[in-house]
């Protein structure tokens, strides 16, 4: 068996084993990342998805800094239980603006890809300072202090900035009325409210956690938890268009 | 003064300059705060190495004494005691989050002890800081072992140490302070991210550059395996992090990749830090650790390489299985699958290479608990290795995924093998860099893997039972054909194997306690290997 014997000129050679090493481990990741870049069928082809307004933004990034990724997932199977528990089954399309992607991989808590409209912001509201006032059995932390906190407006256009150098298509006019938008939308009756939702279609105007007086996270992380699951319209997507 | 002392200080001060500048204008109090913390281990940093300058004889320490080589067991010594420390750390936070899913008020409605919070702090504390320790001792004494000769470079080696240390401070305390891209296992931000890169490639340097210096013509099979965990893991680090900052003054990041290139992208990383982090560097401890506790040799040099280069294979395909059914394009799902139950080959290759290397030692396992924890780390190496490929079938993983089963799984490897074969190699490693003849207590040593393996089982025995109960009620139907259980029922149904898990980490820690209690013993009371030669057999007259 002189193959064997070749093998003396990787292991007497580091170099060889470095660049052999590098040739091994780096065909699985091109094979299975480089081809979701380019075959159009990766992202199923839907209307309504748009990328979040300043507050649903804000809202993700509270969402990101409390850890609820690792209880709660965003992502429905196709699967008959799934289905019938949370709806339509998760589209790559609705979380091609998600940086990162939040799909999770425990529900330690249940999927929340489309919790949004299913609750309502007093709920959500009264759920997050004291879950187990609604729910006796939930094991879910408390957040008590996003009721009490202001959120960090003046970030939000940096942030979208931030989505814009890596594709998010936030025009720089979503990006230069962001302080007026995450304004507008808790405030119904105010006169930006139109062109708010001009700009960002389908969102919800609301004060969502029923104080006028402040801007605060819970606002920005119910705002957030509304809007999940809602844009695409599900009733025009093409099941068969989009066979994968 | 050697070229690196002038240096190091001058990075030192640009690195730490910057981090002021930072600090002055963030708005942020959390990134002030790492910001400051930053600027101050820079400033202690130039001052331990002129400290150490004028310290220091003027030669550089001989390559050799007496012929023999001059080995550099400072450094293992300093990552044994840090693998300790985190060790305990990672394990009692386990145990804390195990409690707050049990009994869920002792999340104390703080922010910064939420479970959301405290569950990273768990997962990088035992994976990055207590394996990576590990991983750092084990690595700089078997590539100076079996190369004969003195670890390359007199500052990189403490550059590697010190700069991994800060990196685990920063990612622990960004994660209560609610700093993270949550990205599992990869969750520092971009700052972070960017000083791990430069540590790790010095850590690659030192390897290789001791590589280069080898007495020994061949390199030795565990040094294949702890560069593929280096190159590797390096690759993996670089690619799943690219991540464009809000600003140089926030520590907020946007990650490159978005939705499902993202999730495969984090996948393909967080598959492989469990088959480069996880896997390949510590096969290389049970390839160098269990061949000289049995005094055997590896059983087949051509297993070893089929089995290392197999492994390496196959695994960095395996990511897509986290991904079953989501919206991943099915034929990804199925090539992920596919490797998937194809690595169980070589993963037994590898065991069956471990285990036979008892071959003529097999009674070695009645008298030495040390051998008995090593063995059993390959015993439970071969079990997870089997469960794997199991639960990456797509029906399979139905029923597993987002329950408790994968967190089973996940500690019968962490568990079983990473954190036994770690004890094992600390077992071997004190005595040898301590200068002494044994652990100061076999029957500690034997209290700990008796201990800790009641641990494991109680803890993997009640996350099956939790998670595949809770998996068959999310799809119970009643006779009517609705859903049986509510979310909630499903929830409170978990409550039982809570405890018992909990219960399970509790015994495991203690074990762990026992550990440094008496790795303590051993450095301060042991018995120390005399150094006087045992007298020549002289043959009678």
């Amino acid at each position: 068996m002189s193959l064997w014997n070749k093998h003396k000129l990787i292991e007497t050679n580091s170099i060889f084993l470095v660049l052999g090493i590098l040739l091994v481990v780096s065909i699985g990741g091109l094979v299975e990342i480089a081809p979701l870049f380019y075959l159009k069928s990766t992202i199923e082809k839907v209307e309504g998805m748009r990328p979040y307004s300043p507050l649903e933004l804000a809202g993700r990034a509270i969402y990101i800094r409390e850890g609820c990724y690792n209880c709660h997932s965003q992502m429905i199977r196709p699967l008959r239980d799934e289905v019938e528990r949370y709806g339509h089954y998760s589209l790559a399309a609705e979380s091609m603006y998600d940086h990162p992607f939040q799909w999770g991989s425990k529900r330690t808590g249940p999927d929340l890809a489309r919790i949004g409209g299913k609750y309502s912001d007093e709920w959500q509201l009264a759920h997050l300072n004291d879950p187990r006032a609604l729910v006796p059995q939930s094991i879910m932390p408390a957040y008590p202090h996003l009721a009490n906190r202001e959120v960090n407006l003046p970030a939000i256009a940096d942030h979208m900035r931030a989505n814009r150098t890596i594709g998010v298509p936030y025009t720089p006019e979503q990006i230069e009325k962001a302080l007026i938008d995450a304004r507008a939308q808790v405030n119904p009756d105010g006169p930006d409210a139109d062109d708010f939702l001009k700009r960002y279609p389908k969102a919800q105007v609301r004060n969502f956690d029923g104080n006028p007086k402040a801007i605060t996270e819970a606002d920005a992380l119910i705002a957030y938890l509304q809007v999940l699951g809602t844009l695409v319209d599900l009733k025009l997507y093409d099941n068969k268009a989009n066979l994968r | 003064m050697t070229v690196p002392e002038m240096l190091l200080p001058l990075f030192f001060a640009a690195v730490g300059f910057v981090w002021l500048l930072i600090g002055a204008r963030t708005e942020e109090p959390e990134f002030g705060f790492h910001a400051f913390l930053s600027a101050a281990a820079c400033a202690a940093a130039i001052f331990v190495i002129f400290n150490r300058y004028f310290d220091r004889p003027a030669e550089a320490p001989p390559q050799e004494i007496d012929g023999k080589p001059n080995y550099n067991f400072d450094i293992v010594r300093f990552a044994v005691i840090a693998a300790l420390f985190w060790g305990i750390a990672g394990f009692l936070v386990g145990l804390i989050l195990a409690l707050q899913l049990a009994f869920p008020v002792l999340n104390l409605d703080l922010q910064w002890i939420a479970f959301g919070r405290l569950r990273p702090l768990h997962t990088s504390a035992v994976i990055f800081a207590f394996g990576g320790n590990v991983l750092l001792a084990t690595s700089f004494y078997v590539v100076q072992r079996t190369c004969r000769a003195r670890l390359a470079g007199d500052l990189a080696p403490w550059f590697v140490f010190w700069g991994y240390q800060f990196f685990i401070v920063i990612a622990g305390t960004g994660y209560l302070l609610g700093i993270t891209q949550s990205k599992e296992y990869a969750e520092p931000e971009w700052y972070a991210d960017l000083w791990l890169t430069i540590v790790w490639v010095t850590y690659l340097l030192v390897f290789l550059a001791t590589l280069w210096k080898r007495k020994e013509p061949h390199i030795y099979v565990a040094n294949w395996f702890f560069l593929a965990f280096i190159v590797t893991v390096a690759m993996l680090h670089v690619g799943n992090n690219l991540a464009v900052p809000i600003s140089p003054y926030s520590s907020k990041s946007y990650v490159v990749w978005g939705g499902v290139q993202d999730a495969m992208f984090q996948w393909w990383y967080g598959h492989n830090a469990v088959g480069f982090f996880l896997t390949a560097g510590f096969l290389a401890i049970m390839y160098y650790f269990i061949p000289k506790r049995a005094e055997r040799p590896i059983y087949s040099y051509r297993l070893s390489i089929v089995h290392f280069w197999s492994v390496i294979f196959l695994y960095i395909w395996a990511g897509p299985h986290h991904l079953h059914y989501t919206a991943l394009p099915d034929w990804a799902q199925t090539l992920g699958m596919t490797f998937s139950i194809m690595l169980w080959m070589p993963s037994w290759g590898g065991m069956i290479n471990g285990l036979m290397t008892l071959s003529g030692a097999w009674d070695k396992l009645r008298t030495d608990p040390v051998l008995r924890m090593l063995v059993v780390s390959v015993a439970f190496y071969g079990m997870a290795t089997f469960e794997g490929p199991l639960m990456s079938i797509r029906s399979v993983n139905s029923l597993s995924h987002y329950t408790d089963w994968t967190i089973g799984h996940v500690h019968s490897g962490a568990l079983g093998w990473n954190a036994f074969v770690s004890f094992g190699a600390i077992y071997c490693l004190v005595p040898w860099l301590w200068n002494r003849k044994e652990m100061w207590s076999l029957r500690l040593v034997n209290w700990h893997f008796w201990l800790a393996t009641l641990g494991i089982v109680l803890y993997i025995t009640a996350m099956w039972v939790s998670g595949i109960l809770q998996g068959l009620m999310w799809r119970a139907y009643t006779s009517l054909g609705f859903l049986e259980y509510s979310f909630i029922e499903t929830v409170a149904a978990m409550h039982p194997f809570y405890v018992i898990r909990a219960m399970g980490g509790a015994l495991f820690l203690t074990g762990a306690l026992i550990m440094v209690f008496n790795v303590w013993k051993t450095i301060t009371v042991g018995e120390e290997v005399s150094s006087v030669p045992a007298p020549a057999m002289v043959p009678a007259e």
